[in-house]
């Protein structure tokens, strides 16, 4: 009973608590009593919290008991990034830097999953302050692929992507700033989404590079990640660049699946050297199964997506060298070193931040300083309008584009820790997305044959255009699960 | 486009960062292999193109001159390193502001 | 160091001065910039904070739409022009009273450009320009422990109270303003009032310089006469009172004349200045020379002003001090000197509702700037911050003007109306104080005087008039000053006759 409880989608524990037929407190325990299991190995968690879980359990078997009607999100446990705010959590971004703070406030997003009768679970494991794509960048240690413990679970959301991917959680939150939501959900065969920037409230989220930042779902349905979409989204006053507009309909679009007569084009930029051949098989086969599904499929080139990655490795450390300046052992965290409050600051940064974060507030600072400000930061600035001008271009032949979410597969554990440029290279088809503040999301699309870890379909849309993601993606894997005969995480071998 | 060793020191102090020797050494080759990574932005041709700071194109956007509960100061300092006074207690400081 | 000393009138005869102010204005919001917490000045330490104000990690700033205002408002009383577009940029160094270690400020896109603030000194209008009008947020404020003085060198640690942190600040900086001579420091000091009287006037801050609403940091530059080249500006900084302002300018004068007197060169460098001494010390020179890696605010959108806004903001001015000068200086016929006494006095407001009430200017005047101000200065506070309103003190001189009061007896009625007896009227009835002017109430008492003094009246009978002052004056004090002396001599007179 229990372990079918963590096998359950969001949308079938939520009917399932709403109509009384499970407690939350049970399905709280359930997931629990998994994580005990097999999170020692896994490594999604930061921070389980029991006591917590249950009692925010109870109080949703309590209101049912009292006759009210329970959220979209009755019961659900929620997995929750360790940089959303938590009020009586620790939120530490793993990193040493924050190790044990609580936070005396909590993000719009939480307090939003919250009042939606979710239950927050535990806070889960990433790269140090989101910098990097396989969760090695942690303070607090690696998270594995529930495919294959050698592997990285992709990053920074990689502990978000796993407790979903190992059904620890049946949903989780994650941030996207240059692809952080949907390259780990790619290589841990999840869907997730970056929504428009904008669209979810980033107030209570602790930042990497604010202009890009953007909260979003992983779950393993596109239903799921829709359902939390849509309870995670909308109008926040306290955020200034929240867009005061109806939250797309994506749970609507989730339920309706099509793409017959839709036209979708294929972004010819991201194809050729350096792309797996597993990553690109899967991909052609997804494009002639949409194509059989009446969609109208083209070719159309973005050409300054090439200059995307420099130009996102210039304006995310800039933002990120600003952003990180307040962690200095002054008002919270970590404090080290002696004597005076400049060389304190300066030991405590050096002794709390890893290797990544010291490499890009340093790039930042660099990025910034007068004399090479123009060159770098400036220019790059204009490379965003270039891009934005590209997508615009391109959403006037097509509905949504598509690509590959990442070039490769998982990789192992420690094969690209030291060499910082092969780890953005993840980053590479994900990144246009952030620099331009639309929508995109992942969806499993099968295994790579070569190895037999999960690959990923990547579909991006107009800002404000969510909901032509989970058209799209709720057709494919619609049309996978019917080819498949079941759930492509029961193929899952690593635990 | 490279970076020396002196001016990656340069940027560790801007960014208070108190890096040994050993990490100097260490970053140093892998900033100047960034640095020139990102430095292809200054190919694209992109004279007259304005920059953008942000993509949603918002303006405008305030509050109203209400006033909003705070924090207690037990909230305020919940996280401190060091509290004396109901403030923040922080090291000596040497440069003066400005 | 300089061992020659300069005066300050050699100086003047072989250097310009030229100097420059930016003046910091803490808006009267009622909260603060970025946040709803209260702006309310000397509330217990770290009471008035909050998640964004603290900068905690996660926490984003939204934009106060009456600082904006409140800034736009100034923007067009210095005659500026208002950016149509623009945004906040952050400014980045570590300080531990800076709680996000950069300050959300305006660097290259101010919201108000180019205006200027005429001001008047020895009645000559000196017409400075405003370079430019800026928003950004205040820092926190710090306790210095164990050093000697409370002063940050020496000290062994500080304490640090965010209340002041994200309390919307504007910078008012003007151009460099040449060709005033020896009257440098005293336009300085002008045009900081003038300023002060602007933002009262606009309602846009309490401008209290010792509460630190208002703060001056002071450039001061010389050049040899007649080069036309600019010297090297020092910028002195915490210059807190309009009488701190003047001696800055003046004291740098003389400091930089001796420099250059010996050769020397004048170093480009932030410059303190103490109340005690008038002088100024050099800074702590940094190591490094400050690289701010200023760039757009990424967590703000910017602010685009439409016309329809500014023109309603414009409309919504109230009358500047340099109109109402012209205006009351013209309808009140006063000399420039008696006006200026009476705005440095803070009178000008009272006196003006005195006549709104109905008493002449002159009268209105000659109460709030005479008996009053007297008064507000014994018991040290702003003539404007007596308990008596300008209605009373209309009351007052019109029971003058009608004859119920002599001037004494008016001082009489303000003593009452001051010690909270109530309005002029109820203490003229309670003190029973108005001039008797009944005949016969005077006659009995004329009688009485009379009879005590027999050899003056018979004085007086013979022809000798003068001597009817010692009737008169026994009169006026057995009615305890309320009779009217002038009349109680004629009727004597005919008594007598």
């Amino acid at each position: 009973m229990a372990s079918e409880l963590t096998r359950k989608t969001a949308t079938e524990l939520a009917a399932a608590v709403s109509g009384g037929e499970v407690s939350a407190a049970e399905v709280t325990q359930a997931h629990l009593d998994r994580i005990a299991e097999v999170d020692g190995r896994v490594k999604a968690f930061l921070h389980v919290s029991a006591d917590n879980a249950l009692a925010a359990a109870r109080a949703v078997d309590d209101k049912r008991a009292r006759g009210e009607e329970l959220g979209p999100l009755a019961g659900v446990p929620v997995a929750v990034k360790d940089l959303f705010a938590t009020v009586g959590m620790p939120t530490t971004c793993g990193s040493k830097i924050l190790q044990g703070w609580v936070p005396p406030y909590e993000s719009t997003v939480t307090a939003r999953l919250r009042q939606a009768d979710g239950v927050i679970i535990g806070k889960t494991n990433m790269d140090e302050f989101a910098m990097g794509s396989s969760t090695e960048n942690s303070g607090y240690g690696p998270s594995r692929n529930p495919w294959d413990l050698a592997k990285v679970p992709g990053g920074s959301s990689g502990g978000s992507a796993a407790a979903v991917a190992a059904h620890l959680a049946a949903l989780s939150l994650g941030t996207d700033t240059g692809g952080s939501i949907r390259q780990p959900a790619a290589v841990c065969g999840v869907v997730g989404t970056k929504p428009t920037y904008g669209g979810s409230s980033r107030y209570g989220v602790v930042a990497f590079a604010s202009s890009l930042d953007t909260p979003g779902p992983f779950g393993r349905t596109v239903l799921d990640t829709a359902l939390l979409h849509q309870v995670m989204s909308g109008h926040d006053p306290m955020d200034a660049t929240s867009i005061d507009a109806p939250v797309p309909p994506v749970v609507e679009a989730a339920r309706h699946g099509d793409v017959a007569g839709m036209r979708i084009g294929i972004v010819s930029e991201f194809a050729g050297d350096g792309y797996q051949p597993g990553v690109m098989s899967r991909f052609a086969e997804a494009v002639e199964l949409l194509e059989a599904l009446g969609a109208k499929v083209t070719e159309v080139s973005c050409p300054h997506f090439t200059y995307a990655l420099p130009a996102y490795y210039l304006i995310a450390p800039s933002e990120a060298s600003s952003n990180l300046a307040r962690f200095d052992g002054m008002r919270y965290g970590l404090r080290s070193g002696s004597g005076s409050a400049e060389e304190v600051m300066a030991v405590t940064r050096a002794a709390g931040f890893g290797p990544e974060v010291k490499r890009r507030i340093m790039l930042g600072a660099y990025a910034l300083s007068s004399g090479y400000y123009d060159a770098y930061y400036g220019k790059a600035q204009q490379v965003r309008t270039l891009i934005i001008r590209d997508f615009e271009a391109a959403f006037e032949q097509v509905d949504v584009l598509i690509s590959p979410p990442t070039p490769t597969t998982a990789f192992d554990i420690g094969e690209r820790a030291d060499d910082p440029m092969a780890m953005y290279l993840a980053d590479l088809c994900t990144i246009p997305s952030n620099l331009a503040g639309n929508a995109a999301l992942s969806v499993p699309i099968g295994l790579a044959p070569e190895n037999g870890l999960p690959v990923g379909l990547h579909v991006m849309a107009p800002p404000l255009a969510d909901d032509r993601l989970y058209r799209v993606a709720a057709a494919v894997e619609a049309a996978y699960q019917s080819r498949w005969g079941h759930p492509l995480l029961d193929e899952a071998k690593g635990l | 486009m490279s970076i020396t060793r002196d001016e990656v020191a340069h940027l560790a102090r801007l960014s208070r960062l108190a890096l040994s020797d050993e990490e100097l050494d260490h970053l140093a080759p892998q900033l100047n292999q960034i640095i020139s990574a990102v430095a292809q932005v200054q190919e694209v041709a992109a004279e007259g193109i304005p920059p953008t700071s942000h993509a949603t194109g918002l303006a405008n956007v305030f509050r109203d001159d209400e006033p909003v509960p705070c924090l207690t100061p037990e909230q305020a300092l919940s996280g401190a390193p060091a509290v004396e006074m109901q403030r923040f207690k922080v090291p000596r400081i040497l440069v003066e502001e400005g | 160091m300089t061992t020659v000393s300069v005066t300050y009138e050699e100086a003047l005869t072989r250097y310009e001065p030229v100097f420059g102010l930016e003046t910091h204005v803490e808006l009267g919001t009622r909260t603060k910039m970025f946040c709803g917490c209260l702006t309310t000045f000397g509330g217990e330490p770290n009471s008035q904070v909050c998640p964004v104000c603290l900068g905690l990690p996660g926490s984003l700033p939204v934009m106060n739409r009456i600082a904006i205002e409140y800034t736009i408002k100034i923007g067009l009383a210095l005659n500026c022009s208002i950016a149509s577009w623009c945004r906040f940029a952050r400014k980045n160094y570590f300080y531990p009273d800076m709680p996000k270690n950069f300050q959300i400020s305006q660097y290259d896109e101010p919201l108000c450009l180019d205006g200027y603030l005429d001001v008047s000194v020895n009645g000559q209008t000196v017409r400075v320009g405003i370079e430019r009008v800026h928003l950004e947020e205040d820092t926190g404020k710090s306790l210095h422990i164990g050093g000697a003085t409370g002063r940050i060198q020496g000290a062994e640690y500080s304490l640090v109270d965010y209340n002041r942190a994200g309390i919307p600040l504007v910078e008012i900086v003007t151009k460099p303003v040449p060709g005033t001579g020896s009257l440098a420091p005293e336009v300085a000091r002008a045009y900081v009032t003038e300023l002060r009287d602007v933002l009262r006037s606009l309602g846009v801050s309490d401008v209290r310089m010792e509460e630190g609403s208002l703060r001056c940091d002071v450039n001061t530059s010389l050049s040899p006469l007649g080069s036309g080249a600019w010297g090297t500006r020092t910028e002195t900084k915490n210059v807190n009172s309009l009488r701190s302002v003047e001696r800055a300018v003046h004291s740098e004068i003389e400091r930089q004349a001796a420099v250059l007197d010996e050769g020397g060169r004048v170093i480009q460098e932030t410059r303190h200045f103490h109340e005690e001494s008038g002088e100024t010390t050099s800074g702590r020179s940094k190591e490094e020379a400050q690289d701010y890696r200023y760039f757009p605010e990424p967590d703000l959108v910017p602010v685009a002003p439409d016309a329809a806004w500014v023109d309603a903001i414009r409309t919504s001015l109230p009358e500047l001090p340099s109109a109402r000068r012209a205006r009351l200086i013209a309808a009140w016929s006063l000399s420039d000197l008696e006006f200026e006494s009476m705005r440095n006095g803070g009178a000008l407001d009272v006196v003006e509702a005195t006549v709104v009430a109905g008493a002449s200017p002159r009268d209105a005047q000659k109460w709030w700037m005479g008996e009053l101000a007297r008064r507000a200065n014994d018991s040290g506070v702003e003539v404007s911050a007596l308990p008596i309103t300008p209605a009373d003190v209309a009351r007052v001189s019109a029971l003058v003007s009608a004859g119920t009061l002599n001037d004494r007896l008016a001082r009489e009625v303000l003593d009452g109306v001051l010690a909270g007896e109530g309005t002029p009227d109820q203490v003229v009835e309670k003190r029973g104080l108005a001039v008797v002017s009944d005949d016969s109430a005077l006659l009995a008492a004329i009688d009485e005087a009379i009879t005590a003094n027999p050899e003056v009246a018979e004085k007086v009978r013979s022809g000798k008039v003068a001597a009817s002052g010692v009737i008169v004056g026994a009169v006026v004090r057995a009615t305890r000053g309320q009779a009217d002396a002038a009349r109680v001599r004629e009727l004597v007179l005919e008594r007598l006759s």
